[in-house]
């Protein structure tokens, strides 16, 4: 009990060790940033935590009302000298770990550009129910519950929701962020190693929400350049007739591409969700959705 | 225009074979009670007594009754959600669909919050605040049985939802657009919104109702650095409860017009603001945590205190942390949200602010820790729950602060790490808290002690399942397990959650321990009673008097000369050896009347709720005009008190005293 958490940590540690997922196996800069943090924050605490436990244990021992080697004092009630102690032990603690959260909200703060001599890849997300739709605008390409992005360029996504609030996570890539409609997030994040990842929404959605995620395929400059091209030959084009199709609730879809994409379709999807309620755009996805 | 706006047979689930035996077991237990209550003919002296009652300790312990009912319930969706989760892995979809299971969690984190906790927290804070000031009763006693019975007409509102149509699937912080019209067209988010409305204003008039009890009638010479820990915990609860509760029945307002009248405070287009809810949702919802801890510190450091048979360890620096988190759970709502996309410096700052609240509760735990230094500590149910306690809520705590590193959170939050979290202070704090409160008060309330050892069993259940049951969720979430899935993919989440279940077990074990208690200790209650009226030495002035205390608590006007009254009076009355009987004649007293406000208040508060949740407008308006009438005939009243005579007094302590001396 009194190792509880270290211990479970230990344990998950080890477990995580040989899986390839979750926020321990960061595979990206932010991730990585992340988990020094809380490793920080955590150690920081625990020399804090683990011997009031223990206090708290041994005090009741000891002090146990058939144990006739402590000594009663029922009239220490007050030290100043403690006192001093009890606000500080904590007030120290609270220092260093509001420094570590200060400093971190800024380095990491979703919406800073990551520092790299590498341009950014643009991506828009779009949180439909109950799927994911990624726009590349300048490739002017678009997929559904795919994202694929090249290893060590940091992409640099915009984000809304067609319809209620979801959370746009890739735990091993770092931050999530919410999609909201009628607006734009930012997010930045960038993956360091090939391979593919398990991105979900960490927000409740409604029925179709645990089917709600994506894989993020990561993979290298020219695997990239060829996926695009390869997606602008097949598939069909983003309109506004496919997008009104796209947007009717399905749930667990498999992820397939768009060859081409209007433009400015994702700025017309956070405007048509600012808009009055009867907009084209807005519509068909709230209508069809009540009614189910 | 249809007569019963949106009620037809098709609102009663009977396809849904769960469902229908849930209410089936509901509908029986009721009708069980009410035949038992038949057969004894106990009916007029239920409505003599308790029904109608405004005597504080009458209403406290109703509160408690119906926390540990709503317990039951609220538990049973914990057992269900865990069940769900440990068999819906891989291609498995559990045994419950997505419409039921949403329907589940909402309501289990809906009770559990409003309808468990708060009315645990209330009815403690009902039966000892009075007492332990030394005065006769609450302020407003009459709205004190109001407060009351709306509470329970929310918590009717949320069983009835189980029989009749169904509870929101939109989470039980109702954040839109999911639950708006557009999304959630159901009468679930209704009957959210309308309990949660009604039991609102029940808990806002009981916050006014103990702000001004505590800071209006203290027994003289009570002042402020004499009242007990408890008293200050309350009062910065109720305080909270004052300045936040307003802020929900407002949010909730809005959202209720968005639903009914089509207006465009939180929709989707039309200028509506999600993240405005979001805000004020928990511009209630942070405060409202502490309305929950506070009163559950006070517990801790009344037991801590008396089983360790010395004066709480550092009073001034306690009641300086109180007031201070009272004031700083205002400042840290934003933490909720993260991940909404704030600016750097607004994080960072609610970041900070909710690590601050960390350092008074610190300095609590350090001042529980050196109260147990140099005690002799009693290790009795109460007691095993607060060190219980403290060794649990540290690492609650110190997941709280670990989440409130915004980087930090931008990975945990809304993952199953995140509910490890909050179960671990809920659990930890709140649920251990009014446990130690129960066992502690329990003599008090009813005159015998509940029996030690199945206490220690549950506790021990509880503990044990409480550390198998959450643990595993934290490691889930640095897995990536986000929380309230209907069923998963990842396979080696399974083990966990299967652990998880299990641990769920071992407190259902542990729930099965308290309720037998509670039988064993009514059958043994010859053998359990205690006639002092102090079972536990104690040092505050509830002691003082007869356990049950009579209707008017004391029969004098108890006179404060410092902290820990009643102790400090034991001693001198030691000292002296003279008999505690006093020499002053017995005055005749001033008691509130019953009255039945409250009960027909509420009667009408869930005709309106239920109106309107299923639109049948008329019957909302005769409600409203029932409701009306209500008031109007209890403003007319004449007599609202009566006088106990100044022999039935002098009876009662003589009878008393007698069961003292034998």
């Amino acid at each position: 009990m009194r190792y509880g958490l270290l211990a479970v940590l230990l344990i998950g540690a080890m477990t995580l060790g040989g899986c390839t997922e979750g926020v321990l196996d960061p595979k990206g800069p932010i991730a990585q940033a992340e988990r020094q943090i809380l490793f920080n924050a955590l150690g920081i605490m625990l020399a804090i935590v683990i011997p009031v436990i223990l206090a708290t244990l041994g005090f009741a021992f000891w002090f146990r009302a058939s144990n006739e080697r402590a000594r009663y004092r029922p009239d220490f009630t007050y030290s100043g000298r403690l006192e001093l102690l009890v606000w500080s032990i904590p007030g120290m603690t609270v220092l260093l770990v509001g420094g570590v959260a200060w400093i971190g909200a800024h380095d990491l703060d979703p919406g800073k550009p990551i520092n790299s001599a590498v341009k950014p890849v643009n991506v828009q997300v779009v949180s439909l129910d109950w799927k994911w739709l990624f726009i590349y605008p300048e490739q002017g390409i678009a997929s559904v519950n795919k994202l694929v992005v090249p290893v060590g360029t940091p992409i640099s996504f915009e984000l809304t929701s067609s319809s209620v609030m979801n959370s746009f996570f890739v735990p091993q890539l770092g931050s999530q962020i919410y999609t909201m409609s009628g607006m734009a997030t930012r997010l930045h994040l960038q993956a360091d190693h090939l391979g593919t990842y398990a991105g979900i929404s960490a927000m409740f959605s409604g029925d179709g929400f645990p089917d709600m995620h994506f894989t993020v395929d990561a993979v290298t400059d020219d695997g990239f350049a060829q996926w695009v091209r390869q997606t602008g030959l097949t598939g069909s084009a983003l309109d506004k007739p496919a997008y009104a199709d796209l947007v009717k609730p399905s749930k667990a879809v498999a992820p397939f591409t768009y060859r081409s994409v209007v433009p400015d379709m994702f700025s017309s999807i956070v405007s048509a969700g600012m808009g009055p309620q009867d907009s084209s755009l807005s519509i068909c996805s709230t209508s069809q959705r009540a009614e189910r | 225009m249809n007569l019963l706006g949106k009620l037809d047979w098709n609102a009663i689930p009977l396809h849904e074979p769960i469902i229908m035996g849930a209410t089936g077991f509901m509908v029986l237990v009721v009708v069980v009670v009410l035949g038992f209550v038949t057969a004894k003919g106990a009916w007029l002296y239920l409505w003599r007594e308790w029904l109608t009652s405004v005597d504080h300790k009458r209403i406290g312990a109703m509160y408690c009754i119906l926390a540990l009912v709503m317990m039951l319930r609220g538990f049973s969706d914990a057992i269900m959600i865990r069940a769900q989760q440990a068999l819906a892995a891989g291609g498995a979809q559990g045994y419950l669909p997505p419409e039921h299971f949403n329907q589940i969690f909402s309501a289990h984190g809906t009770i559990m919050i409003l309808f468990m906790a708060m009315p645990f927290v209330v009815g403690l804070m009902n039966f000892a605040v009075p007492l332990q000031l030394g005065v006769r009763d609450v302020a407003f006693p009459t709205l004190n049985s109001v407060s009351f019975w709306l509470t329970a007409s929310g918590a009717l509102l949320v069983n009835i939802s189980l029989a009749v149509g169904e509870f929101s699937k939109a989470t039980w912080w109702g954040y839109p657009p999911l639950s708006e019209m557009q999304y959630s067209p159901g009468v679930g988010v209704d009957y959210y919104l309308w309990s949660l409305q009604i039991s609102g204003i029940g808990t806002l008039l009981a916050g006014i109702n103990f702000v001004t009890t505590i800071l209006k009638l203290r027994a003289p010479g009570m002042s402020y650095m004499r009242m007990p820990v408890f008293c200050w915990t309350a009062l910065a609860a109720n305080l909270l409860i004052v300045a936040a509760f307003p802020v929900l029945t407002a949010t909730l307002a809005m959202l209720a017009l968005d639903r009914y009248l089509g207006f465009h405070f939180f929709t989707l287009g039309g200028q509506g603001n999600q993240m405005l809810y979001s805000n004020l949702f928990w511009v209630w919802g942070h405060p409202e945590v502490y309305i929950l801890i506070l009163p559950a510190f006070g517990v801790f450091s009344e037991v801590m205190a008396t089983f360790s048979g010395k004066p709480l360890f550092g009073y001034r620096s306690m009641v300086a942390a109180t007031m201070t988190i009272c004031i700083l759970s205002f400042l840290v709502w934003l933490h909720h949200f993260f991940t909404m996309g704030a600016s750097a410096n607004v994080n960072g700052f609610f970041g900070v602010m909710s690590m601050i609240i960390a350092l008074p509760t610190g300095a609590k735990v350090f001042n529980w820790l050196f109260t147990m230094y140099g005690g002799r500590v009693r290790l009795s149910v109460p007691v095993l729950w607060s060190i219980g306690f403290m060794v649990t809520f540290v690492i609650g705590g110190m997941t709280g602060v670990l989440m409130a590193v915004p980087p930090a959170d931008f990975q945990l939050h809304n993952s199953v790490f995140l509910v490890a979290h909050f179960h671990n202070v809920a659990i930890g704090g709140v649920v251990f808290g009014v446990m130690a409160g129960y066992n502690y008060w329990f003599p008090k309330a009813f005159g015998f002690k509940l029996d030690e050892r199945w206490g220690k069993a549950s506790f021990w259940c509880w503990l044990v399942g409480f550390y198998v049951a959450f643990m595993p969720l934290y490691v889930l979430g640095l897995m990536g397990m986000t929380r309230r899935m209907q069923h998963y993919d990842n396979l080696s989440w399974q083990p966990w959650l299967i652990a998880a279940a299990f641990g769920t077990a071992i407190i259902l074990v542990g729930v099965v321990c308290q309720v037998v208690q509670l039988v064993v200790s009514i059958r043994n209650r010859e053998e359990l009673s205690d006639v002092t009226g102090d079972p536990w030495n104690g040092r505050t002035l509830e002691w003082a008097t007869a356990s049950p205390p009579p209707a008017w608590n004391f029969a004098f006007q108890p006179k404060v000369a410092g902290l820990d009254a009643f102790w400090s009076s034991k001693y001198r009355a030691q000292a002296t050896k003279d008999e505690p009987t006093p020499t002053c004649k017995y005055e005749p007293v001033e008691m509130p009347k019953n009255s039945a406000t409250g009960f027909v208040t509420a009667f009408f508060a869930v005709v309106i709720g239920f109106a309107l949740i299923w639109h049948i407008w008329w019957l909302a308006s005769v409600g409203v005009f029932g409701a009306f009438l209500t008031l109007l005939a209890f403003s007319f009243r004449r007599h609202n008190e009566i006088e106990v005579p100044a022999e039935e007094i002098a009876r009662f302590v003589r009878s008393h005293q007698a069961g003292v001396a034998a």
